[in-house]
């Protein structure tokens, strides 16, 4: 084991500008050991391993995932096939750290697949891709018949009982297919609208039978947990939550990029010490933490652990831990347009307060900017953000669309102040 | 009973499968909604209904739920009233209405939108949006839909309807974000039977009612009562609403016995008939200018039709007539050899007054011998309890079913519905079986995901392509008698005591193997049939085999008309005979009773019945070939004008309320048949001066007319000493209508057979159900205020019975009494195609026909052959044949059907201006024009 597969198990294989490792590199790095750990141990176990591990979801919800599998019904009476789906619909804004690992590295997650659906017996698996990720889905196609041809995928796979076929599915491209129900209802061939839980995916998902769906990051540390150990993994992290997490970050930073970094490395060594800190002349201003949909915080918070609990702690989310930081020379209405134009645009339409509410909310902002805003907008831009909220709403996308905006009226609101009285953009 | 707390008092509930919402509502609170619908269950889109939770007492925040989404739990704590909850709702309306038009004042659903109600009840007024709002364009969606997209708010019903209940595909909803759209892929006419529907479903003025837009009247000027509609013979409930003489729509009135929420799109559109001017108005004698007045055009009823005010001149004028009318009846009559032929489209006492004044053994069934003897087979095998029934409404509830011979969507429509619906039964039950932690009952998408493209044993056997094929893998193709036959084979392997039928093809066998074992999976498996006899036996051997192995099997039997069984239920020949009488000259007068000769007789005996050698007096609606040759004609009342009862197809007898009094002198047939009586008894005393006294007479002299008596309460009830209005407390016209003539109020008139009054004045309260004439609560003045006339949403309704089933029904256990008249199996003769009836929703019923938007789409003369036999015989799809069947010469067009089995052809029956042939029957089909 090498000092960077200790430390960075994700993005041992990634090498800028080169090609991923086909299935002999892959195999070479221990490749596909997990899967060979895994299918000598009961699917229980591989559950519990997952479980200890305390790996949680890295697609933005941060849900323990093996709670998540424990829930799967093991009854061999249940409905059959169970579907194992994997979230490579990347679209959060912001967000582009599944794209390194689908690229970079695609056997690690066809074997944190096949470790996945062995220890919930799933016999179909999916990788739901977005559909501007056309390089991703080639290499994945490739990779997957590699895999087949060694026999990590197919019938009885490596020669033990367990079979599983996968498919790459390229999505239509839109936001509400990244969340687990829209993607179901997606791949089933229906409008991707969301599912109400209860029943939950593992009880009634795709088809009606229970299913995984989780995100790629999520899935690409399987193999690891499975091989070293849920130990090891803890230990990787600085949080109370184990493994790594691929950190990015974007805007006027002067290296902005992807990192993988223990999980809970503080805000300011990711954006002053891995992004290079503000291009000169540009000060922070503020910074999303983990995408598009996640609060505001400002530099008064650059000791904030990047961690699930410390980001809630400041007052955002950790998100997808994918950075987006806006420094003092654009307009943060600017900013919020095109993040709220974005959201109201990708609303599937199917609940009131998200179809109807985050269009809204984009022509309040943008008659604010273009110097047409009133008073009474900061009233109706309020009454959004108190009534569209986790449970109000069918699903999470529009109480995600409301975070950047309630703490960017609580973190600038003199700018929109500015904006209504002056009837013009002051950062013009 | 478990309790709930809301707003801190306790509540008890009964049915914990419901959901919070459809409680509350049952509780009688006012809870907004709008994705949510009591058939369709919850998807909680919408986010109207949002109530507060709290975990427990100690929990003083709560958080906010949908009501629609949360079951019931015992202990349940929840508020309404909760500030947070309130405002919530309000706004959930606001964004509703960010993109409504407002177009309220030109909009034909203003007045009973439930979008108005809800938004008054949420309390959302004022407007803060200010930006532009998004349009749409409209589509063409037939002569019944009017489709106005702008005022849409997403509610997604009417695709749940649509497509999820109807089991529609060509409404869809297309588009994202705030640019959601629901329609077609194109103009076009909606392709479902039940798109009428939509107009009840849509909470806003979407889907509106184009037939009523021709004449429109707003909700609270209509002068409306519950009736029963007059287009099958299944009897489906309807509320009528009348405004100034013209009949101006029609709505499903919901029977939880009968056809629940919805109706068909011929019942619902096919009421125009009533306001053609093909209409009699005035009793006419043949000959007698003064009197044989041509039935006035469509355009003059405004003017002089004063809605529910005869003024006395033209009251007079009619009189007068209708005396020397009366007098003249009386003269072809009184000490005459006379024979009555009734009608199973009259309703039950107009049949029994004809058979009064004709006497027993003079009075003929208004149907051929034919059909006349599946509808008594059909009454026997019910009322027997030999073969328990099923309502249309029950039908749904049936998890396995076996479809034999019969066109459902075009014989019986709403039964399709039904149907469609039993075929989800068994899915559901398994995925709720099958889904660890289950899925509530009324979490629509969550069943409708878990369910997925699953259907129930479901089976069809009919001799060619129906729309419900689409619900059974392979449906069995033949003629009529081998259908019957393949049934008979199925009751046999269900239970080997019952006749075998040998000799089936192979195909055949394996079929039968199928359906017996599918039918027999089901609990309460369900057989529809009724074409024809051997198809009763057979279907009466299935069901009675299924009980036999202790299933709670039903048959459902269609009949042709409203009142097939009503009719039937007397005693009389079929019209065969009564055409043989007057024939051999044994008649000098015949009576004919709301029937159009033309449709029941072939050419030939039409001929010696109307060609001279009897006087005809005839009461009809519409002229038509029988009344052109009637020396005496008398205005008959349709179901909107008069009083009735009608018999349906399960045995169900169901009371009609005159709606309004009609321009002219209509009158129901049997008040005409009491005054001829009157005429000529020696005392002129009417045997029964109104709807009481004559059920009170038939009964009486009937016994199994008894129960006709009471169905809803007779003319002397009194609510609180009061009648109960036909119009709404908001009628605007009355007082206004007649000024032009005289500013006096004329009193309204007075009805003699029921307790309903033709005026706004009367009982504001909750009337007894089967009076119901209009739905509309305080808050509630759209179709949703339904849910508190229940005594539970979706329930039975509160205040008593709206009709009365009149066989046993479900009695003990008995032993299986098999029919062993087994039909030979079909062979088709040398040159010779059996000639089928084919049934068309639109076409093929008598009245609907002469409703302009029915007309618009009915269906054309043709004949439909097999490819086989097509290219044998030198025929091309859309070219002509010359059909020769029972004597007559038929020029047609060729339909070429793949599904249709060799040796069979198909005819539409019923269609107007085409004659009547006795179907089945062999028919030399070949290429080539009449004459020619």
């Amino acid at each position: 084991m090498t000092t960077t597969d200790e430390k960075r198990p994700l993005t041992r294989n990634i090498r800028a500008g080169a090609e991923p490792p086909d299935v002999s590199a892959y195999e070479k790095s221990a490749g596909y050991e997990g899967l060979r750990a895994a299918l000598k141990m009961t699917p229980a176990e591989v559950q519990d391993c997952v479980k200890k591990s305390t790996l949680r979801g890295r697609g933005g919800a941060g849900f323990p995932t093996g709670v998540k599998w424990s829930v799967v019904p093991m009854d061999p009476r249940a409905r059959s096939p169970k579907y194992f789906v994997v979230n490579a619909d990347e679209m959060e804004p912001g967000t582009m750290k599944d794209r390194l690992l689908l690229e970079g590295d695609p056997h690690q997650l066809i074997e944190g697949i096949v470790i996945g659906a062995y220890a919930v017996q799933a016999a179909r698996a999916f990788i739901y891709i977005r559909w501007d990720y056309k390089r991703a889905a080639r290499i994945l196609e490739h990779a997957i018949r590699e895999a087949y041809e060694r026999g990590y995928l197919g019938n009885r796979i490596l020669g033990s009982e367990f079979s599983l076929e996968l498919h790459v599915h390229v999505s239509n491209g839109r936001y509400m297919c990244g969340e687990e129900t829209g993607l179901m209802n997606a791949l089933e061939g229906k409008r991707a609208t969301p599912r109400n839980k209860p029943p939950f995916p593992q009880q009634s998902g795709l088809w009606g039978h229970p299913t995984i769906v989780n995100n790629v990051e999520t899935v690409c540390n399987i193999p690891h947990i499975v091989r070293n150990g849920p130990d090891w993994f803890k230990a990787l992290s600085r949080s109370e939550d184990g493994g790594t997490k691929i950190y990015g970050v974007s805007g006027r930073v002067k290296n902005p990029g992807l990192w993988e970094l223990p999980l809970g490395t503080p805000l300011r060594d990711i954006i002053e010490g891995e992004a290079g800190g503000m291009i000169d002349g540009y000060g922070l201003k503020g910074l999303l933490p983990g995408g598009g949909s996640t609060d505001f915080l400002t530099p008064d918070h650059l000791d904030v652990p990047m961690d699930y609990g410390s980001v809630q702690k400041a007052g955002s989310r950790l998100g997808t831990g994918t950075i987006v930081v806006l420094d003092d020379r654009t307009c943060p209405i600017g900013m919020l347009i095109s993040l709220e134009v974005f959201f109201a645009r990708e609303s599937c339409g199917w609940c009131t307060p998200c179809r109807e509410g985050l269009p809204w909310i984009a022509r309040v902002l943008t008659a604010i900017e273009e110097g047409r805003g009133e008073t009474r907008d900061l009233d109706i831009l309020q009454f959004h953000t108190k009534a569209i909220r986790p449970g109000n709403t069918f699903c999470a996308l529009a109480p995600g669309a409301i975070e950047p905006l309630e703490s960017g009226l609580k973190f600038y609101r003199a700018d929109f102040e500015r904006h209504i009285s002056e009837k013009r953009c002051s950062y013009k | 009973m478990p309790e709930l707390l809301i707003d801190g008092e306790k509540y008890q509930y009964e049915d914990a499968h419901k959901n919070l919402l459809a409680s509350a509502l049952s509780m009688g609170f006012d809870l907004p909604y709008f994705c949510w619908h009591p058939a369709l269950d919850s998807v909680g889109a919408c986010r109207q209904c949002a109530v507060k939770v709290y975990r427990d007492e100690n929990d003083t925040r709560g958080r906010i739920v949908m009501a629609c989404m949360t079951a019931l739990t015992p202990g349940l704590r929840a508020s309404i009233m909760d500030p947070e909850a309130v405002s919530f709702r309000a706004g959930i309306t606001e964004w509703l209405m960010v993109n409504h038009p407002h177009d309220c004042p030109i909009c034909d659903e203003g007045g009973e939108c439930h979008l108005q109600d809800m938004t008054v009840m949420t309390g959302h007024n004022y407007r803060r949006y200010r930006f532009d709002k998004r349009t749409h364009r409209n589509q063409y969606l037939g002569p019944f839909v009017n489709h106005e997209m702008n005022r849409c708010i997403q509610c997604y019903r009417c695709v749940r309807f649509y497509r999820d209940f109807a089991q529609g595909s060509d409404l869809d909803v297309f588009g994202w974000h705030d640019n959601v759209y629901f329609g077609r892929a194109e103009d076009g006419m909606l392709e479902s039977e039940f798109s009428g529907n939509l107009v009840e479903i849509c909470p806003t003025g979407v889907f509106t009612d184009k037939t009523l837009k021709r004449h429109y009247t707003r909700k609270w000027d209509l002068q409306t009562a519950p009736s029963v509609c007059e287009h099958c013979g299944l009897g489906c409930n309807t509320i009528q609403g009348e405004h100034e003489g013209i009949l101006r729509r029609r709505y499903a009135r919901y029977n939880p016995n009968v056809n629940g929420y919805f109706i068909c799109d011929r019942g619902r559109f096919g009421y125009e008939y009533v306001n053609s001017a093909r209409r009699i108005r005035e009793p006419m004698i043949r000959g007698r200018t003064a009197s044989n007045r041509a039935p006035a055009a469509e355009g003059a009823v405004a003017v002089n039709q004063m809605g529910n005010t005869i003024l006395p001149s033209e009251a007079a004028e009619s009189a007068l007539e209708a005396k020397d009318v009366l007098a003249r009846a009386a003269e072809l009559i009184a000490g005459r050899k006379v024979i009555g032929i009734g009608s199973p489209r009259a309703s039950v006492e107009s049949n029994f007054a004809l058979f009064s004044l004709v006497g027993a053994g003079r009075f003929y069934q208004g149907t051929p011998a034919s059909e006349l003897k599946a509808v008594r087979r059909i009454h026997d095998l019910l009322s027997s309890g030999v073969v328990p029934g099923a309502s249309t409404q029950e039908a749904a509830s049936c998890d396995a079913v076996l479809v034999l011979g019969e066109d459902v969507t075009n014989s019986a429509p709403r039964l399709a519905l039904s149907l469609r619906q039993a075929s989800l039964r068994k899915p559901e039950a398994a995925a709720k079986a099958e889904i660890v932690g289950g899925v509530q009952s009324w979490d629509d998408a969550a069943l409708r995901e878990a369910v997925q493209s699953e259907r129930g044993p479901f089976f069809v056997a009919t001799p060619a392509w129906t729309k419900l094929d689409e619900l059974d893998g392979s449906p069995f193709r033949g003629a009529p008698d081998d259908l019957a036959r393949l049934a008979f084979q199925v009751a046999h392997l269900v239970d080997p005591k019952a006749p075998a039928a040998g000799g089936l093809s192979a195909e055949a066998a394996r079929a039968a193997e199928r359906i017996a074992a599918g039918l027999r999976s089901g609990a309460k498996p369900l057989v529809v049939s009724g074409s024809s006899l051997p198809l009763i036996e057979a279907a009466s051997n299935v069901v009675q085999a299924l009980r036999s192995g202790g299933l709670d099997a039903r048959a459902v039997f269609t009949v042709p008309e409203a009142n097939s069984m009503g009719c039937a239920m007397m005693e009389g020949e079929g019209i065969e005979a009564a055409a043989g009488a007057v024939e051999r000259g044994e008649v000098e007068t015949v009576i004919v009773l709301e029937n159009d000769l033309a449709r029941r007789l072939p050419r030939a005996s039409l001929a010696k019945l109307l060609g001279g050698r009897a006087r005809i007096v005839a009461l009809d609606h519409l002229a038509n070939a029988t009344t052109e040759k009637a020396e005496v004609v008398f205005p008959a009342a349709t179901v909107s004008e008069g009083d009735g009862t009608f018999v349906n197809n399960e045995g169900r007898a169901q009371r009609f309320v005159q709606v309004f009094n009609p321009r002219g002198d209509v009158k129901e047939s049997w008040r005409w048949l009491g005054l001829i009586m009157a005429e000529i008894a020696p005392d002129r005393r009417n045997p029964w001066p109104n709807l009481d006294a004559i059920q009170a007479q038939a009964g009486a002299a009937l016994p199994q007319l008894k129960a006709l008596s009471g169905i809803v309460p007779g003319a002397g009830f009194r609510a609180v000493g009061q009648r109960i209005p036909r119009l709404s407390h908001r009628a605007a016209s009355r007082t206004a209508i007649t000024a032009n003539v005289t500013v006096h109020e004329p009193p309204p008139p007075v009805d003699p057979d029921s307790p309903l009054n033709f005026s706004m004045e009367g009982f504001k309260g909750m009337p007894p159900a089967g009076l119901l004439a209009r739905y509309w609560a305080p808050g509630w003045n759209s179709v949703q205020s339904l849910n508190k006339f229940q005594v539970e949403v979706a329930g039975i309704l509160k205040g008593g019975e709206t009709d009365r089933l009149l066989f046993p029904g479900l009695g003990a256990a008995r032993a299986p009494s098999y029919s062993t008249a087994l039909p030979p199996a079909f062979a088709p003769a040398d040159g010779e195609l059996l000639l089928l009836g084919a049934r068309h929703i639109y076409g093929s019923e008598e009245l609907s026909n002469h409703a302009e938007a029915v007309a618009e789409v009915a269906a054309k003369p043709y004949v439909a052959v097999s490819r086989t036999d097509a290219s044998r015989l030198g025929l091309a799809h859309g070219g002509s044949a010359l059909v020769r069947v029972r004597g007559e010469e038929l020029a047609l067009g060729v339909v070429v059907k793949d599904d249709l089995p060799a040796g069979l052809a198909l005819y539409p029956v019923g269609l107007a201006g085409e004659g009547y042939l006795e179907l089945p029957a062999p028919a030399k089909v070949g290429p080539g024009r009449v004459g020619a």
